[in-house]
């Protein structure tokens, strides 16, 4: 604790005020979500860099730490990992992933609905209108 | 001497101290009447334009940019499950997505708002004593309800924010000749990319967006001081 002893006073109040004023800028409200590394697994994603397997193991393993943590997982979180669930072909986990998103969110309920409808009966893609 | 040397570092100290207050004081005010009267709740993030020459930018800001958004008390619409649904209606280039009538983002996604974002800059660039890696972003957040704007801004981010530059100059060359080559292996513009988005789309800056519904500060904030 050497600056306590500091002789001079003046510079280092000012740099304390400083640090003070700084901190006062850097308050940040809690987290509303628990999110591992989620936004580094959508990113791997986009780069094709992981077949859906990986990304299924890496976001279970973020689902249980959240669980573990009594944090909320982010929006988009369960529909990502309903969405990896549905490209290795299990129907029934892209579903229910999908109702969980909805459940924890229903902003998310018109697209969800779009979304399994379409499951329900498949069609060719529908045409953008433009 | 020793005392004018004492009273320079204070000259000083006062400069930085001020400089930092600025740092956080508000510029002009922003006109949020438009956002506090839509109220969104939900925002669609559509794959962001890219300006730059790098094909990392687009995937790069869209994975970043739930988390901001989310943290300020939003709903996030799942951004790979988006581009899926595009991808499966013919829709695979941003500028195509950024013109789909807001109608119809409405009637698929039932999302209040739709963000347009652009990446203007996303790259390592070498200029002789510094190698930087900046990446600079605008938005704009459009109801789609109604089709008005509700907000715009931009931000930018750089590796070389808060760089001493200590070693001579030939300390400084070496390192910036070495940090080019670790910046661009390790993708050290996804990083800086985090820092960009993270000061473009969090609630609680001047001139940010507001808090969402699902923040503790919704419609706390963003009140001019009258």
């Amino acid at each position: 604790m050497t600056f306590i002893r500091s002789a001079r006073p003046g510079p280092l109040g000012l740099a304390c005020l400083s640090a003070l004023l700084l901190a006062g800028c850097a308050t940040r409200p809690q987290s509303l979500y628990y999110w591992g590394n989620f936004p580094d697994q959508q990113y791997a994603y986009f780069k094709g860099d992981k077949g859906p397997e990986d990304g299924i193991q890496a976001l279970e393993k973020i689902r249980e730490e959240a669980k573990a943590r009594g944090q909320r997982v982010p929006p988009g979180f369960q529909a990502h990992l309903g969405l990896l669930y549905g490209q290795t072909g299990r129907t029934d986990l892209f579903e229910q992933n999908l109702q969980a998103e909805q459940l924890q969110f229903p902003e998310s309920s018109a697209y969800v609905n779009f979304l399994l409808k379409k499951k329900a009966k498949p069609q060719s893609p529908d045409h953008e209108s433009k | 001497m020793k005392a004018s040397k004492s009273s320079a570092l204070r000259c000083c100290l006062l400069a930085a101290t001020v400089l930092l207050l600025g740092g956080c004081a508000t510029q002009q005010a922003y006109d949020y009447s438009a956002f506090r009267e839509a109220r969104p709740a939900s925002i669609l993030v559509l794959p962001p334009l890219n300006s730059s020459p790098d094909i990392n930018a687009t995937p790069s800001m869209l994975s970043q940019a739930t988390l901001p958004l989310a943290e300020s008390g939003y709903y996030v619409f799942p951004v790979a499950l988006v581009d899926e649904t595009f991808k499966q209606n013919g829709l695979t280039a941003a500028a195509d997505i950024h013109d789909v009538p807001l109608a119809k983002l409405r009637e698929i996604f039932g999302a209040d708002a739709a963000l347009y974002i652009n990446v203007k800059q996303y790259g390592t660039s070498y200029v002789i004593i510094s190698s930087e890696t900046r990446v600079t972003a605008e938005a704009r957040l459009v109801d789609l309800r109604t089709g008005r704007q509700l907000w715009a801004g931009s931000a930018t981010a750089s590796s070389a924010e808060g760089d001493n530059n200590s070693g001579g100059l030939v300390g400084m060359l070496v390192k910036a000749a070495i940090r080019q080559i670790v910046e661009t292996i390790s993708s050290q513009g996804h990083i800086i990319a985090g820092r960009t988005s993270a000061r473009l789309l969090s609630a609680g800056r001047p001139n940010g967006i507001l808090y969402g519904p699902r923040s503790p500060l919704y419609q706390k904030d963003g009140m001019p001081a009258r």
